[in-house]
């Protein structure tokens, strides 16, 4: 077990959005959240990357509590991706690309070949290197993605945690960041975490879905288990035929409408 | 294109990052220069070098040795210390219109100033810098431990501006009341708040130059977890950067900039709003840089401002501050109706 949620409770101020919840999440799988927004899937995932103390009950990296370990020494291990970052204008694609090095410099050791090496692989691997140069507000918005997913890659962290890595995007760009993510799953077993609102994307590219309302996690295992009909209509109130996506053989979902009779309270 | 061919602009020493940081060395040289020499009494050159190097106690000695020598070297320490600690406040908030101001240590300092006269009997001009200094000192920390009042994990740069804002209007009523009642604080307070750097002996200089050096250290130390600031907060940690220890060298380093830049010369409105700017379009986005640079600039600018100042409304002289005043509102006008306004 990579990362381990237990019993946490979490919330802004004196509102909980998340009241003692379970997770754990399994070296070298992806695993996406799902769920209706405010549902506390954002929330969960700062918590995993330690971006949110905890009001009560404890996060584990590799076994350890993860507000014990140093931040620095974190940021070694697990590379977090905010929900539609900003960045200063004018920055390039290189410079930001080099940020991700930060946890591996010191003041008086500041740009070492490893650092050159991190940088250079990951503009390649997101197929960035003849953008390097050009300033960031000057992409599309998938480059953008692509960028800010290239810094989190040079930060040389074999666990990732996506926030969203899809919104405001068009399709085509939303399967290119995926494929760019089932890339580095594949190619160095890199363990994923990450929220979609996508659910066909969301069970295309996951090994497991998490399942989350209200807080709280309702159903966790590969998409086939969770994708259910009776599922969306407990977490999303959602009326749907679940039938077999004809090119990847995963569950996909086609909506007929909100929940008609509803024998629970409405959300 | 290939890794090697981005490697220098990774290394961030580009030769002409280099180049640049010599140019801007020249010009506040330059200034330098130009602040020595030029003045109500015209110096010629062989005499300014006659007193630099060997002075005989000629009239020329002493107005090069006792006049503007010191004012030079405090209008370099100042302009350096505004335009770090601008480029520090523009940074901590991520607002390019943020001055260090923001952190009451313009009030604090006028506060402590009045109230020395009236209740302590102040009455030279070393000591209101020192209780100048003593308030600006304080009145960030009032300030910083107000914005820290209902934020865990440190006070964020939107509660930081509301304690800045609400210090200061505290302390500008009570100064304003006191002002109004004694006649000699009035007179210190006018002077003051024109912003000057004339007629403040070498003395003064020692005096606010530790504070000064000690800031610049703690602003350096600040680069790399201002670049890390400069992609939001949740970034910044997740790159495993400890936000609340940055924000509070940060705070310190604009603290003791600009409370000892303030407290000797007075407000000088601008620079450490538009020096920042100017610095920024030569360096980009790299602290590491923008920070040297905003200082070097910083002390062009103001050096220069004074030498106009100088030579205006002969005979007489126009306050630094207000030429710094005139100069900035335009490009301040300029700055707020870009059409794209500078992310930071």
């Amino acid at each position: 077990m990579r990362l381990k949620a237990a019993g946490v409770k979490l919330g802004y101020g004196e509102r909980l959005v998340v009241d003692g919840l379970d997770l754990g999440i399994e070296a070298g799988t992806v695993t996406t959240i799902i769920g209706p927004n405010g549902c506390g899937k954002s929330t969960l995932l700062r918590a995993l990357g330690r971006l949110l103390k905890p009001q009560g009950g404890e996060v584990l990296l590799d076994g350890k509590r993860i507000d014990r370990i140093p931040t620095r020494e974190v940021a070694k291990i697990l590379g977090v991706l905010p929900q539609a970052p900003t960045a200063p204008e004018g920055l390039t694609v290189a410079d930001l690309v080099a940020r991700g090095r930060h946890p591996h410099q010191t003041w008086y050791r500041h740009w070492s070949s490893d650092d050159e090496g991190a940088v250079a692989s990951a503009l390649d691997m997101t197929g960035l290197a003849d953008l390097a140069e050009r300033p960031l507000d000057e992409l599309s918005g998938g480059q953008r993605q692509r960028a800010w997913i290239s810094m989190a890659l040079a930060q040389g962290t074999d666990l990732l945690l996506l926030d969203e890595p899809t919104t405001f995007l068009d399709l085509a760009h939303q399967v290119e960041v995926l494929e760019l993510v089932r890339h580095l799953h594949r190619q160095a077993g890199r363990t994923v975490v990450m929220v979609l609102h996508d659910l066909n994307l969301a069970a295309r590219y996951a090994d497991r879905l998490v399942a989350m309302r209200a807080g709280k996690v309702i159903a966790a295992g590969t998409p086939h288990e969770v994708l259910t009909e009776e599922l969306l209509r407990e977490v999303f109130d959602l009326d749907a035929k679940v039938i077999e996506d004809p090119v990847a053989g995963t569950p996909l979902v086609v909506p007929i409408g909100p929940r008609s009779h509803s024998a629970a309270p409405p959300a | 294109m290939s890794a090697t061919a981005v490697a220098p602009r990774l290394h961030g020493l580009g030769p002409r990052r280099i180049t640049v940081l010599l140019a801007l060395v020249a010009a506040v040289l330059a200034a330098i220069v130009l602040s020595i020499t030029i003045g109500s009494k015209s110096v010629p050159l062989p005499d300014v070098w006659h007193a630099l190097t060997a002075p005989t106690g000629t009239e020329n000695d002493i107005v090069i040795r006792s006049l503007r020598l010191p004012r030079t070297a405090l209008g370099v320490l100042a302009g350096v210390a505004l335009g770090v600690a601008g480029a520090l406040m523009q940074g901590h908030t991520r607002n390019p219109l943020a001055d260090p101001g923001l952190l009451g240590v313009t009030q604090g300092a006028a506060f402590a100033m009045v109230s020395s006269i009236i209740l302590l009997g102040a009455s030279s001009l070393l000591a209101y810098i020192w209780f100048g200094l003593a308030g600006a000192l304080v009145a960030s920390v009032a300030v910083f431990a107000l914005g820290m009042v209902g934020g865990r994990g440190g006070p964020t740069p939107v509660t930081l501006a509301l304690a800045g804002t609400a210090v200061s209007a505290l302390l500008y009523a009570l100064t304003s009341a006191i002002v109004l009642l004694d006649e000699q604080a009035m007179d210190v307070f006018r002077f003051w708040q024109a912003g000057s750097i004339a007629a403040r002996g070498a003395d003064v200089v020692w005096q606010v130059l530790p504070f000064i050096l000690a800031g610049l250290v703690l602003a350096m130390l600040n680069a790399p977890g201002l670049n890390a600031l400069s992609l939001g907060e949740d970034v910044a940690r997740s790159l495993g950067q400890n936000i609340p220890r940055t924000r509070a060298v940060g705070v310190a380093a604009v603290t003791l900039l600009s409370g000892a830049a303030v407290a000797a010369c007075g407000s000088l409105a601008f620079v450490g709003l538009i020096v920042p700017h100017l610095a920024r379009s030569l360096s980009g986005t790299d602290h590491r840089w923008l920070l040297p640079y905003s200082g070097l600039v910083g002390a062009a600018l103001l050096l220069l401002a004074d030498v106009i100042g100088r030579v205006v409304a002969p005979p007489g002289e126009l306050e630094v501050g207000v030429v710094l005043a005139l100069l900035g509102a335009p490009f301040f006008v300029a700055l707020v109706r870009r059409r794209k306004p500078v992310r930071l």
